[in-house]
């Protein structure tokens, strides 16, 4: 499929002949995103999709609960009721022009999974089965809460993503499972490939390209407690940073409440939905101070602090009482093992709790990421975050920030961003490409700061390790911008960061080989989280409100008047510099937040 | 708190001549580490070229099975200390090609997986701005299909693909049941092509290895036996 033609390839510095591969579409990302796009940009041109684990191996196949649409399937549901509450849950922060997108088409993109053979669930008619999720409500938040999520029992993730593999084969896209990016080629703001890493093989390969597109996914591995997988560590986001493009409002991280205990494992949402209790030490539904009518269906924002509340006030359990309990006792083993089987097995499998006869051990846990590469509509990378474009240049999914979660995310509206991003990512790419027929000139150094970075990491000898680097990271990020975050605190990080950043480069590696070599890649993946590491910092410093999932003891209120606005920020030099762009507002004036 | 011997079967493919060897590596283990937080500990701790494959943490992606004290399993769902004993042995899932240490070459599985057409065929549009209708029952019957992960576990422990290394195994044996046992599909017969030969169904000697090593409870050994029914009735009608 490649179109390989020798006359017009161009001698890359470093990297072999056989090593250069051309392709129209090059995606990094073999998640919702990345495949959506990649299916739907095979239809007509050619297709090439990298991912350094295998691509159902992608996280979006951990994802439980569900893909957000009003398809009305199981009662009375609207487009505009869905918009209301994404707005309204983004803490106004969300682009209306955009979210208005998302659910208007949110209906065709599950419809469409459901062709292709996802498997969902079903109701007694035989329509797509939906359930409760935490901020889904009718009629504009009057109504209560509304069946909106469709799913596959709690396999959401894994039949959607699977699905997607399978029109990725019969579409023939050419898959490189277990390769990593390490940089992109974007000079004179157009981009024109990227260069990458043959994990199994060992080798720096560059991949020559018309149109480049990143789905790389979330950030959470930059924290202690996480329900991401360990290769969530937010290359994606780096690589645009070193690429002299800015990123988008970093500062909004999003807990879910609902972590296992020390694990950071996730407990589905869906463990509220289906009428879960939330217990602290004194076995009280508290949720009744924070939400008296929401109750534990609050948006998850609200519950995580609320948690964090109960703790830092001294009313979690156990000896630390650093955790509170789920409890879903009440519902009994018939419904426990019907709807929530996966649930049961976690809470088994990691902590040895049978959820039938035991409260489950939880505590907040570093979820998803709003933020990301700043995108306009269709998906094409903004080199000013505001409205030029990165020509041949496109990201969706979680790496993105399109803003359509504005301060925080609805769950269920991710699987949903994603796919639908990813969507209009791939069909973006398909009229760009029928326009576009040339490939664009390759630099002959193209490869030059890969190679470099590889080289001196493969040959790092210093005392310092990867190991514990991270774990200080991980640890700080979590204590220091985590659910509360306050001034003094956030400076102090960010100077632990810089202190950090220089202990990096004192580092050794003890693996030195090329072939499926994890201690450089995990160096490699440390790197980048440090990078943007100081983005969040910086961005949670200077954002003097709180706002979504972003929250500051020292401005605990909302301000609209300074700050319903975006954040942009770029690294230039070592040096972080900031700029703002204002919130779309369409529909619905900001009001306060209220549950 | 339990002080356990992790020995571990390695491989470097830069040092052929050293070959397969066994390394041992101690580490104190509380309850609740999985064997998946020890070898992170050990990797990240005391020794950084150990390798293999992990990234979900939580049985769901499929990266992290290996050979634990003989058996199959996932690494990141296995309680060290529930194997009881103070020594367990992890090698790389039998009969794949290993490329190093704990990590094996996933080829086999994908050829296994290409060879079922695996996607739903159909013939039949859908309807336009609805989806097809699937009732409650017959969604029923992909429940213990649909939800394999690719992990490689029950292919790796059959005797079948040890003796013939062409052999389509039973996790695309279980994947083309997805599809034949799925009521909106209607390419049954392309799934099932590959399948009648002697590298497909046939070779199957209904041992139940798959079975017992797979790590979500699924049946390929039960999707072979309808999938052979099937073959059986076509050529007959
Ligand atoms: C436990 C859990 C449960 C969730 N449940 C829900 C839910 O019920 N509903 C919902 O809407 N959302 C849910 N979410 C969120 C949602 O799953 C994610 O936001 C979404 O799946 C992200 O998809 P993606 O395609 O952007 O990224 P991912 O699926 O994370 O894919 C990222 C891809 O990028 C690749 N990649 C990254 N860096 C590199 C690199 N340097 N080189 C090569 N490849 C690279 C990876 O290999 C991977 O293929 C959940 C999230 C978690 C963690
Ligand atoms: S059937 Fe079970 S053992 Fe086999 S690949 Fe699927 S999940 Fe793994
Ligand atoms: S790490 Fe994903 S299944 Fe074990």
């Amino acid at each position: 499929m490649t179109n390989f033609d020798p006359e017009t390839i161009h001698d890359v510095e470093g990297v072999p002949i056989h090593s250069v591969h051309r392709h129209d579409v090059v995606i990094v990302g073999a998640g919702l995103a990345g495949m959506r796009a990649a299916y739907e940009a095979s239809s007509e041109f050619d297709v090439a999709v990298l991912s350094k684990v295998f691509p159902t191996r992608s996280h979006s196949g951990a994802a439980q609960g569900g893909i957000a649409a009003s398809l009305a399937n199981e009662e009375e549901d609207h487009w505009e009721w869905h918009m209301f509450d994404t707005v309204k849950g983004g803490d106004y922060l969300g682009d209306q022009d955009i979210i208005e997108t998302l659910v208007k088409e949110a209906p065709i993109v599950v419809r469409e999974f459901e062709h292709m053979g996802c498997p969902f669930s079903r109701t007694p008619e035989g329509r797509i089965a939906q359930r409760k999720f935490g901020g889904h409500t009718k009629d504009f938040g009057k109504g209560g809460p509304v069946l909106r999520a469709c799913y596959a029992v709690d396999r959401t993730g894994h039949a959607l993503l699977h699905t997607l593999y399978e029109q990725c084969i019969k579409n023939e896209v050419r898959f490189y499972p277990e390769f990593y990016a390490l940089s992109l080629i974007v000079r004179d703001g157009v981009c024109r490939g990227l260069v990458a890493w043959d994990i199994i093989n060992g080798g720096v390969h560059v991949f020559h390209a018309k149109t480049v597109m990143f789905g790389t996914g979330g950030y959470g591995k930059a924290f202690k407690i996480t329900s991401n997988a360990l290769a969530n560590t937010g290359d994606g986001l780096s690589l645009v940073l070193r690429a002299g493009l800015p990123l988008e409002d970093m500062e909004f991280v999003q807990f879910h409440p609902t972590g296992l205990y020390k694990q950071g494992i996730l407990v589905s949402e869906a463990v509220r939905g289906e009428g879960g209790y939330l217990l602290n030490k004194d076995g009280e539904r508290f949720m009744e101070r924070y939400a008296p009518e929401k109750m534990e269906l609050a948006p998850r924002d609200l519950v995580a602090r609320s948690i964090q509340t109960e703790i830092n006030e001294g009313r979690g359990c156990g000896e630390n009482g650093d955790y509170v309990h789920a409890d879903l006792r009440h519902l009994g083993e018939e419904k426990i093992m019907k709807l929530l089987p996966q649930i049961h097995e976690l809470a088994w499998k990691f902590l040895h709790v049978d959820c039938i006869r035991e409260p489950i051990p939880i505590q907040p846990t570093a979820h998803y990421s709003m933020g990301g590469i700043p995108v306009d509509i269709d998906c094409q990378v903004l080199a000013d975050g505001k409205e030029k474009p990165v020509k041949g240049f496109y990201a969706a999914g979680e790496c993105s920030c399109v803003s359509v979660h504005g301060g925080n995310r609805l769950g269920t509206n991710s699987l949903l961003e994603a796919s639908l991003f990813g969507r209009r990512a791939g069909k973006s790419i398909v009229r760009y490409l029928r326009e576009s027929r040339e490939f664009p000139e390759l630099p002959a150094d193209a490869a030059k700061d890969a190679l470099a970075e590889v080289e001196r990491i493969l040959g790092a000898s210093g005392t310092e390790t990867v190991g514990a680097i991270r774990e200080e990271l991980q640890e700080k990020m979590m204590l220091e911008c985590g659910i509360f975050r306050d001034a003094e605190t956030l400076e102090k990080l960010a100077g632990e960061l810089r202190e950090l950043e220089k202990r990096f480069d004192k580092i050794g590696i003890d693996d030195r080989s090329e072939k499926f070599n994890y201690d450089l890649l995990e160096a490699i993946e440390l790197g980048h989280m440090l990078d943007f590491s100081e983005l969040i910092v910086a961005g949670a410093l200077r954002r003097e409100e709180s706002r979504g999932a972003h929250s500051r003891t020292d401005h605990p209120d909302r301000d609209d008047k300074k700050w319903l606005k975006h954040t942009l920020a770029w690294k230039r030099d070592g040096r972080i510099e900031f700029d703002y762009k204002p919130v779309t507002i369409t529909r619905f004036q900001p009001k306060e937040r209220k549950y | 708190m339990a002080m356990i011997t992790f020995r571990i079967n390695r491989y470097n493919p830069d040092d052929e001549r050293r070959g397969h060897y066994a390394q041992e590596y101690q580490l104190d283990v509380q309850k609740g580490t999985t064997l998946l937080d020890a070898l992170n500990e050990i990797k990240w701790k005391q020794d950084g070229t150990l390798t293999f494959r992990r990234s979900c943490r939580s049985g769901i992606c499929g990266s992290c099975a290996m050979t634990i004290n003989g058996v199959n399993n996932l690494a990141c769902e296995t309680q060290v200390l529930g194997l009881g004993g103070s020594t367990i042995t992890v090698e790389p899932m039998r009969g794949y090609p290993v490329i190093k240490d704990l990590v094996v070459s996933l080829d086999p599985l994908v050829r296994g997986i290409l060879a079922v057409k695996p996607y739903m065929i159909t013939h039949s549009p859908p309807p336009s701005d609805q989806e097809r209708l699937q009732s409650p029952e017959e969604r029923e019957k992909i429940d213990g299909l649909y939800e394999c992960i690719l992990c490689g576990s029950c292919t790796s422990s059959c005797p079948s693909f040890w003796a013939d290394k062409e052999y389509i195994g039973p996790h695309a044996f279980l994947k083309a049941y997805r599809f034949v046992a799925d009521s909106r599909d209607e390419g049954s017969a392309e799934h099932m092509e590959a399948l009648d030969d002697r590298h497909g169904l046939w070779r199957c000697h209904t041992i139940f290895n798959c079975v017992e090593a797979c790590p979500k409870d699924l049946n390929p050994t039960k999707a072979i036996s309808e999938l052979k029914k099937e073959l059986v009735r076509r050529k007959l009608g």
